[in-house]
């Protein structure tokens, strides 16, 4: 067992850790924050998709003890209070999920590409999605929530 | 799976755990996957994440540098890669999907030299040496097969080393899927001559075209391959593509990358 240490959602947590234990796994065994879905297992799907220190990875496909030390958000962590976060709230507006799946990896993919590209054009929101798959809307609405979700975090 | 984990606290520390049934772990991106598929089995992980030494980009005169550890997503928004070669940024910025750039490192996808991936069209295109523990590889003599390098049991790469071409361009054809390059051709000419590199074809990996080479010698235009035939003896052929297909989207694919380079 190896001790990890991160920021999950705001908050430090501390536990001992096999080191084959998935990043995944972790949040959803070990904290019960099973809002971070596992779809394929094979890092193509990004429902896991969490954010790493600002960036977002898929944590089916990192290890718990990499993740030592960093700050994690997962959808959990994304409304504040009971007020969804804008990209939540723009994902509702536009009917951007069906099955809602891969909603959460979407909405984490989503937040990172507008913090860093405030104004984010539509073709690079679908070459920033390119690893969230999603099964059922065809993703249209789900690049016109991006877009709106985009301009309402830049208020 | 299962297996002991060390942090590397310094490129000694970790050239001294390596080999043997160890292996390195730089982003994971294949690795991990690998280890969860059963088609690897290391006993022991090595984590080069904590080498800060082994990260960064820096310029100095015609020579561009970057860490073994810096990630896709560093090296496609480094405004030192834009300016020195673009199609370095471009290419860095096309691998994968946005998780596997935060992630993904550029020594370890040359060390892996997955068939169908993009950096070492990169390195053979353009001439780079790769830097380890233990000496220089010009990338012509560092990518010996499919999966296979010149790198010795325990030898780690510290770093690439780039000459800046005068002109230089990537296009690849991707399979949707994966986003690997179903064929990829790095196009370009400076300091180590005209060079044309294949990936994702090649039955034994990424390769230079040597007749497309010496065509654009007088004349660096994408007319100037027009008389060439790819054949289809050496080229890989599976589920995504049959040999002949592949042998036909090198010849289109290098077309375009030569035009994109010669601007």
């Amino acid at each position: 067992m190896t001790e990890v240490t991160m920021t999950v959602n705001g908050k430090s947590v501390t536990a001992d850790v096999e080191p084959d234990t998935l990043l995944a796994d972790f949040i959803r065994q070990n904290l019960s924050l099973t809002g971070t879905h596992v779809g394929c297992d094979t890092s193509q799907c990004g429902a896991c998709c969490v954010l790493v220190d600002g960036d977002s990875m898929k944590s089916c496909t990192m290890l718990a003890v990499q993740a030592d030390g960093a700050e994690i958000t997962t959808i959990e962590g994304l409304a504040t209070n009971g007020t969804f976060h804008p990209m939540q709230q723009a994902f509702h507006d536009n009917h951007a999920l069906q099955c809602g799946f891969c909603t959460p990896g979407m909405l984490i993919s989503a937040i990172d590409l507008a913090t860093k590209n405030p104004d984010i054009s539509e073709s690079e929101i679908r070459h920033g999605l390119e690893g969230n798959l999603c099964r059922c809307t065809g993703y249209h609405n789900i690049v016109k929530a991006v877009k709106a979700g985009a301009d309402a975090m830049r208020g | 799976m299962s297996f002991a984990y060390h942090k590397a606290a310094s490129v000694n520390d970790a050239a001294s755990q390596a080999g043997g049934d160890a292996a390195l772990l730089a982003g994971g991106m294949t690795l991990l996957p690998a280890i969860k598929l059963g088609l690897s089995d290391p006993r022991r992980l090595v984590d080069l994440a904590d080498l800060g030494e082994l990260r960064g980009i820096t310029r100095d005169g015609d020579t561009l540098t970057i860490g073994s550890m810096t990630r896709h997503a560093d090296v496609a928004a480094s405004a030192e890669v834009q300016g020195a070669i673009p199609a370095l940024a471009k290419l860095a910025g096309g691998i994968g999907d946005a998780q596997v750039r935060h992630r993904g490192t550029i020594g370890g996808s040359i060390a892996n030299n997955d068939p169908a991936a993009d950096y070492p069209a990169a390195c053979l295109g353009l001439g780079a040496t790769i830097v380890t523990t233990s000496r220089e590889i010009a990338a012509d003599d560092f990518f010996t097969g499919l999966f296979e390098t010149a790198l010795e049991e325990g030898e780690i790469i510290t770093s690439v080393r780039f000459p800046v071409p005068e002109k230089a361009a990537y296009e690849k054809f991707v399979q949707p899927a994966s986003r690997f390059a179903l064929v990829g051709v790095f196009a370009a000419q400076g300091p180590a001559g005209t060079r044309v590199a294949v990936t994702g074809a090649g039955l034994s990996g990424v390769y230079r075209a040597s007749d497309m080479e010496a065509a654009l010698e007088s004349d660096f235009s994408a007319d100037a391959i027009d008389g060439i035939t790819v054949p289809e003896d050496n080229m890989a052929a599976d589920i995504h593509a049959a040999a002949d297909y592949r042998a036909h989207l090198v010849k289109v694919i290098a077309g375009r990358a030569i035009a994109a380079a010669a601007g």
